[in-house]
């Protein structure tokens, strides 16, 4: 296998559990302030993921007291204590640029039904 | 200076750092070179050591080198390349010098060879700003006034002018050595280095440090 796909794999973590765009996720954050370190929750509509070994990254949309807000992540990054896969969500494109220009009911994204 | 290594540029990703932040790195796989020959001041006029990287079919090299990497008794090599040292002694001919020569935290010079542009301009060459493109304007990418017509009416000595770009030889100083793994030869830098991927580097021990 070529070397640099090998020292990315050392780089990734195996324990983010499968996402994609569409589904809601809650990502558990730490955030270092002096010394203490804690936890922050930020949960949301996967609007895109961008595959890339150890450099993969995806970005999280939520709408927060009106105003939407968006995070983008690396997923194999120490900063991220773990991601939870909150459900699993129906769409017919990779990239969710589309939720940005709608609001309320229409930004949803429908949930696939589990069997 | 004491040691180097002869390498090739394998191309770049990003590791991170224990606060989350990303770096850079290049990763070069350094090494195993061989040392072919010493040269030393009484004999050469310098002292420097020379090696060899990259093994090659014995058809594959000229027969004047064939005779001469003989010497080493280490097989052929597609690359010579040789470094400067203050004691050529510490070196033995044959000797065989890889990865674990650096260490994590140490800095290293990289010289490369950069990748060719061809006949650029100056807006690429030099960073000239050129005009602007639309709203009627005539001058967009060309160099300007070389040399008025009254004064000084003659173009000056070195004036930065279009003409081929890159496909020359660099020194990229002070790079963070970050990893080494001898067992695959790998060298693994902070930032980015001269030349294309699969390109020879020679990676030696910083001089201004």
């Amino acid at each position: 296998m070529n070397v640099l796909d090998m020292l990315e794999r050392e780089q990734m973590r195996g324990d983010i559990p499968p996402f994609k765009s569409g589904d809601t996720i809650k990502v558990y954050v730490r955030i270092v302030e002096g010394q203490k370190e804690r936890l922050q929750l930020f949960e949301g509509v996967v609007i895109r993921k961008r595959a890339g070994g150890s450099r993969t990254n995806f970005t999280v949309r939520k709408v927060s007291h009106g105003v939407g807000v968006e995070r983008t992540f690396p997923v194999h990054s120490p900063m991220i204590d773990r991601i939870e896969v909150v459900s699993r969500g129906k769409v017919r494109r990779s990239r969710l640029f589309y939720l940005r220009a709608l609001r309320g009911k229409k930004a949803k994204v429908k949930e696939i039904g589990r069997r | 200076m004491e040691k180097g290594l002869i390498g090739r540029k394998l191309g770049m990703t990003q590791l991170f750092w224990d606060d989350g932040s990303r770096i850079p790195v290049t990763v070069i796989e350094a090494g195993p070179c061989f040392v072919i020959q010493k040269k030393t001041k009484n004999k050469d006029g310098y002292d420097a050591v020379q090696m060899g990287f990259d093994p090659a079919m014995e058809k594959r090299v000229t027969k004047p080198r064939r005779g001469h990497m003989k010497k080493a008794g280490q097989g052929y090599f597609k690359v010579l390349r040789e470094i400067r040292v203050d004691e050529p002694d510490r070196f033995e001919v044959g000797q065989e010098l890889r990865s674990d020569l650096f260490e994590i935290g140490e800095y290293v010079d990289i010289v490369g060879t950069t990748k060719g542009r061809g006949f650029a301009g100056s807006v690429k060459r030099h960073g000239f700003r050129g005009g602007r493109a639309s709203h009627g304007s005539m001058f967009h990418r060309a160099p300007g006034s070389i040399g008025a017509s009254a004064w000084p009416s003659h173009v000056f000595k070195g004036k930065r002018l279009p003409g081929h770009m890159g496909d020359a030889r660099m020194t990229v100083k002070n790079l963070m050595v970050l990893g080494v793994q001898p067992e695959r030869n790998l060298l693994i830098v902070h930032g980015a280095v001269p030349g294309h991927r699969n390109g020879i580097v020679l990676v030696r021990e910083a001089v201004k440090r």
